[in-house]
């Protein structure tokens, strides 16, 4: 994977414990609820944010946020 | 309350590959007079029809175009095909009945009239994945309700049966049965979603490819692998092929189980008189209005372009006398707290969405009741781990379309309802978190 890379950027919602670091990180993808919990814009990261977005994802302090491979489409339903 | 079975008034005695209905709730025939319902089963169908080679199998199952009769209407192959890829003897196979949704008694009228259909369509979906593990999953209250637990030793002596099957108890939980929360407690955890991927086909039941299949999807699995494609399809749309099994919930009556033919006219299976909505697809379905309702059909072609799906087949007629909004507000109650409360929007906003609609139901709302209801529905909508808080605002969004009328009413502290005889089924009791298990 090269840093130029576009992604996407997913929350694990059962692992967000709304700490906000992401949205202190990245401000321009990602806002808060009003219950503190990230609202991801932007998709897929732009390549200028790449690096901004790697270092949310490092620093999350729950590892709920990810940085995923442009997106895949969604298998077997429930 | 327990459900009626409809085709108990039929007196049809022809085996279930004739080519009318019903399919699956067949009248056992004259070995049932003895109680034997393993004799009447074979009498009607025979025995598994093992194929000793996967691939037959979910060939036919493509051909005949089944869909998951679960809710998500997923095609059947591709999940067979998926699991089946995965290395020999690791797949785990899993009878769903774990039937969380309170309007559904369908699974339940299946396991009373026709156990064994279900469970020789284990036995194949066993075979064409390659199990060596199958697990009934099913609600504890039903299976002291059936005869499971007698019936399946019945099948051991009789050596119908190559895998054998294991039966365990799920928690009377809404989301019990969703796939991940399934595979979560069959492997020792508790009932709760998990985020995806890995999904469960991929890493399911203690990190085994896993196919999760409802019970009805395996009974008419079981007609397929007997009666061909050809036969499924003769029933159905060209899209959307076959029966399904439907749970009516009328006026006040006990509810009602019937086999319909999809693409049957919703105004067939319901009496639309004196009705002012229809609820379709269940609790994470959608209202329809009475006069919407009685120009549709049961098929997700037909729903589709109404907001509306089949689901599990939940279809209840709201009786013209009860109000709407009162209805939706006590089912979200529910919803909200069936939340498993891991992720923090369905946790936060669930509950403000209920307690909204409720000021909204009670007639004295504040003045930015629609507003907030409109900006948590979006809040909420596609940020969980499953799919609850998204089947939650589907309702929601439905009740104040459809009943957006009433709604203005109860803003100027007016209700039109004659009656608020509670309509729509919800269990009595909160749920309480230790529960899951």
């Amino acid at each position: 994977m090269t840093t130029a890379s576009r992604g996407d950027l997913r929350v694990n919602p059962i692992a967000c414990s709304g700490h906000g670091l992401c949205a202190e990180l990245l401000p321009e993808l990602i806002s808060l609820d009003e219950w503190g919990y990230p609202l991801i814009t932007g998709r897929p990261v732009p390549p200028g944010l790449v690096r901004q977005a790697r270092r949310a994802v490092t620093d999350c302090p729950a590892l709920a946020l990810r940085l995923e491979p442009a997106q895949k489409k969604r298998r077997a339903g429930a | 309350m327990s459900p009626q079975t409809a085709s108990s008034t039929l007196a049809q005695q022809t085996p279930a590959g004739g080519g009318g209905l019903p399919r699956l709730l067949l009248p056992a025939g004259p070995a049932s007079q003895t109680g034997d319902d393993l004799a009447a089963h074979l009498w009607r169908d025979g025995p598994v029809p093992d194929r000793g080679d996967a691939g037959a199998l979910i060939g036919d199952v493509r051909a005949a175009g089944l869909t998951g009769r679960g809710g998500a209407s997923f095609p059947v192959h591709r999940k067979l095909a998926a699991v089946a890829a995965a290395r020999p003897g690791r797949a785990i196979v899993v009878g769903n009945a774990a039937e969380g949704e309170p309007a559904s008694h369908k699974d339940e009228a299946l396991l009373s009239a026709a156990p064994h259909l279900v469970l020789d369509g284990l036995q194949l979906a066993a075979e064409a994945v390659g199990a060596r593990r199958a697990v009934l999953y099913i609600r504890a209250d039903l299976r002291e309700r059936t005869r499971l637990d007698a019936q399946m030793p019945e099948r051991y002596a009789s050596r119908l049966d190559r895998v054998a099957v294991e039966i365990v108890s799920a928690p009377a939980r809404f989301l019990a049965g969703e796939e991940s929360a399934l595979a979560s407690l069959v492997s020792g955890g508790r009932a709760v979603p998990r985020f995806t991927p890995p999904r469960v086909f991929e890493r399911g039941v203690d990190g085994h490819p896993t196919l999760v299949q409802n019970v009805e999807t395996l009974a008419q699995l079981a007609l397929i692998a007997r009666y061909g494609p050809g036969w499924f399809r003769a029933l159905g749309t060209a899209d959307e092929p076959g029966t399904m099994l439907c749970t009516l919930r009328q006026a006040d009556g006990p509810a009602s189980v019937a086999e319909a033919e999809i693409g049957t006219p919703l105004a067939g299976l319901l009496d639309l008189r004196a009705v002012s909505a229809v609820l379709v697809g269940g609790y994470h379905g959608a209202w329809l209005t009475a006069a919407q309702a009685s120009a549709l059909a049961l098929s997700n072609a037909a729903l589709r372009p109404a907001g509306a799906f089949t689901g599990a087949g939940v279809l209840a007629a709201l009786p013209a006398d009860r109000c709407g909004l009162v209805e939706s507000a006590r089912v979200v109650r529910y919803l909200a707290l069936e939340s498993a409360g891991q992720c923090g929007p369905c946790l936060n906003g669930l509950p403000s969405i209920a307690a909204a609609l409720a000021e909204l139901a009670d007639g004295h709302p504040g003045p930015r009741v629609l507003a907030d209801l409109s900006r948590w529905a979006g809040l909420v909508e596609a940020r969980g781990a499953c799919h609850h808080p998204d089947g939650t605002v589907r309702f929601v969004r439905s009740a104040l379309s459809v009943f957006a009328a009433e709604a203005g009413q109860h803003q100027r502290g007016r209700c039109t309802a004659a009656s608020h005889r509670p309509f729509l089924p919800v269990p009595a009791g909160p749920s309480t978190d230790a529960d899951w298990s």
